[in-house]
């Protein structure tokens, strides 16, 4: 021990291991701690008073005799957030690879420019880049006023406060997270490989599909992660974009935070939301342990 | 060796435009012919990888054209050129396995996995790595790469096969071994080898013909042999092996021949029916191997004098420097024979002896 303390490497990670320890397995204790105890009559909890309430209460619900009926309010609440999320992750898919990829070939000083643009959402304030998209969605918004204005009837576009318009609002705000990792694996993916593809006989939608998609793979896994878990968390475009309408595990947290005094129930969702994360995490390092490491 | 399979006609290439255009091949016209191994060799810069890649599909050219079999490439794509490549870097697909990697281009060409696997099986044997197929590149030494990159372009049996620098990574003694390899391939396989290098003793141990380039240009095209013995450069004379260079007149030899002229009666008769328009102050070159050392009193003809200024031992030969009057230094490298050659030493006046058939007239 007195050797690891004197090592240059532990004082070097030090703070690291104390900001992480302070502001994330602290709080993360304490909620899991919170999750376990009885709601208070007015908010808050019961410290002391332990109870499974929480968790009982996110699959079943008591009935006027008191006994457990399965509930599958929350679980639905969950399924529409995957399936969300899951739409969003292709959305920004389909969109983000093709972007990517046309990045990656250009040239250097041009490529950086790009990169550069791409990034420039993230200088706005995301409720500020909601509300523009509810300026452009809106019934008589500019996208319905352009497709009236081009002669498309549209009859009122009825897009906003949908799901579409959550997805739309997610895919927007995430496509970054997808096109930078994507990128990053084309821009460092060899050139001569491709060239090579085209030397043995290849065309280039077999090159693509048989060299460039899969050397991109862990990029666009990468991306698809990147994408997919923030989505799950999504608070402020649903309630924006969705019109408060359409609940997603962020919105349901919050308002047993907030509304329903509810405190131990926010916290074992929010550890049920962790637990498939952290799910689907495992499934994604098993699926690409078998890729080879870095090419020479 | 007869059948023309590449044809470069008055080939050019420039890349960028404006203050910034660089012109990479100048108007190049060169046939290589069926079953052959051919070298392209020059410095880097020369032009050799461009004309590799234009000829592979890989870049167009800005003039002229390239014929396969008596057919225009110009429009069509690598994929579809019978022509396979192995890269300087070998480009192996790091995803696949070493039999994926090989059976990728017979895939290509929708031959059945059954076919493509013997095949692979077959290529392996041939580069013996009949063990390796499983692998995945990564696990492979450099040399073993080469040859799976090797196996894998010679495996869709194509027309011609280029390489571009393939030995430039390997180290010396497996760059010898995979000389001797290359050229068993190619003459197991009989396919048309288009061989790219700087590196002259790789050229002259491999190479049925060599085309030496300089500058986007090819200087001359020719047997090994042909292009030690009888340069046409300068810079090919100086490239390949060790020259001397001097300078002299062209004058009217005996019967009928010409001669060099080195000033002060000191007349040098020559072999070589030179066609040259320049008469004044022509380069000629001779190879340190084919001079030789005599008494500065001898009179046996075509010898210049001069002093001898180093003498270096090397065992089974002796180089000497000596200074030829009016003319500078030349190297005279002599093979140690019963000892014959060892009387002399620094300061002695000699005379070179400089066979007629050894000197040759440059373009300069």
């Amino acid at each position: 021990m007195g050797n690891m303390f004197r090592s240059k490497r532990f004082w070097l990670i030090a703070p690291a291991v104390v900001y992480i320890a302070f502001f994330m397995a602290l709080p993360l204790m304490q909620m899991a701690y919170v999750s376990v105890l009885e709601r208070g009559d007015y908010g808050g909890v019961n410290w002391g008073a332990f109870s499974v309430d929480a968790y009982v209460n996110f699959l079943f619900e008591r009935d006027l005799m008191d006994n457990l009926v399965l509930n599958t309010d929350y679980i639905q609440i969950f399924v529409r957030s995957f399936g969300l999320s899951a739409m969003t992750m292709v959305f920004a898919l389909l969109l983000g690879f093709p972007t990517a990829f046309y990045i990656s070939m250009q040239s250097q000083g041009r490529r950086n420019f790009l990169i550069f643009l791409v990034t420039i959402p993230f200088w706005t304030n995301i409720l500020v880049r909601n509300y523009a998209w509810m300026l452009l969605l809106r019934n008589g918004g500019l996208i319905d006023g352009v497709l009236n204005w081009a002669g498309i009837e549209t009859g009122g576009l009825d897009i906003l406060y949908t799901p579409y318009a959550v997805s739309i609002g997610l895919t927007y705000t995430y496509l970054p997270f997808m096109v930078l990792p994507i990128y990053a694996s084309l821009e460092k993916l060899d050139h001569r490989l491709v060239e090579a593809a085209f030397d043995l006989g290849a065309d280039k939608r077999r090159a693509m599909k048989r060299v460039i998609l899969p050397l991109a793979a862990p990029g666009i896994a990468a991306g698809c992660i990147l994408v997919f878990i923030p989505c799950l968390g999504a608070y402020v475009t649903p309630e924006l974009l969705g019109g408060g309408k359409f609940m997603m595990i962020a919105n349901l947290i919050g308002s047993q935070f907030g509304a329903a005094r509810n405190w131990p129930f926010g916290a074992g969702l929010g550890f049920v939301l962790l637990a498939l994360v952290l799910i689907s995490m495992l499934a994604y390092s098993l699926k690409f342990k078998s890729l080879p490491e870095e090419k020479i | 060796m007869s059948e023309v399979v590449i044809s470069a006609q008055s080939v050019s290439k420039t890349f960028g435009a404006g203050a910034d255009k660089v012109t990479a091949l100048d108007d190049v016209s060169v046939d290589i012919f069926q079953n052959e191994f051919f070298t392209m060799l020059g410095p880097s810069g020369c032009g050799k990888t461009t004309l590799l890649r234009l000829i592979g599909g890989f870049e167009q050219a800005s003039a002229g054209q390239i014929l396969l079999e008596g057919q225009a490439l110009n429009d069509l794509p690598p994929f579809k050129r019978p022509i396979n490549t192995v890269f300087q870097s070998y480009a192996l697909f790091p995803h696949l396995t070493v039999r994926q990697n090989i059976t990728f281009g017979l895939e290509m060409k929708s031959i059945s996995r059954a076919d493509a696997n013997a095949r692979a099986d077959e290529m392996l044997e041939l580069v013996q790595l009949a063990q390796y197929g499983d692998r995945s590149p990564s696990q492979l030494s450099g040399g073993q790469q080469q040859r799976i990159a090797l196996a894998r372009a010679l495996a869709p049996a194509p027309k011609v096969l280029l390489l571009d620098e393939p030995l430039s990574a390997l180290d010396l003694k497996l760059r010898k071994e995979m000389q001797i390899e290359l050229k068993r391939l190619q003459t197991e396989t009989g396919i048309t080898f288009v061989f790219v290098t700087h590196d002259q003793e790789e050229a002259l141990a491999m190479s049925d013909r060599i085309a030496v380039m300089q500058s986007g240009k090819i200087l001359q095209v020719g047997a090994p042999r042909e292009i030690y013995e009888q340069p046409t450069h300068r810079f090919v004379a100086d490239f390949i092996g060790d020259s001397n260079f001097l300078r002299g007149d062209l004058v009217d030899g005996p019967n009928g021949g010409h001669a060099i002229s080195f000033g002060e009666g000191q007349v040098i008769n020559l072999a070589q029916d030179v066609k040259s328009d320049k008469l004044k102050d022509v380069n000629v070159s001779i190879r340190p191997e084919r001079l030789s050392i005599t008494d500065a009193k001898a009179t046996n003809g075509n010898q210049l004098t001069g002093t001898v200024t180093f003498v270096t031992y090397f065992g089974t030969d002796t180089t000497y420097r000596v200074d030829l009057d009016g003319q500078g230094p030349v190297t005279v490298r002599m093979q140690n024979g019963d000892g014959a050659n060892a009387q002399f030493g620094k300061g002695d006046r000699v005379g070179v002896v400089m066979p007629a058939e050894a000197i040759r007239v440059l373009v300069d």
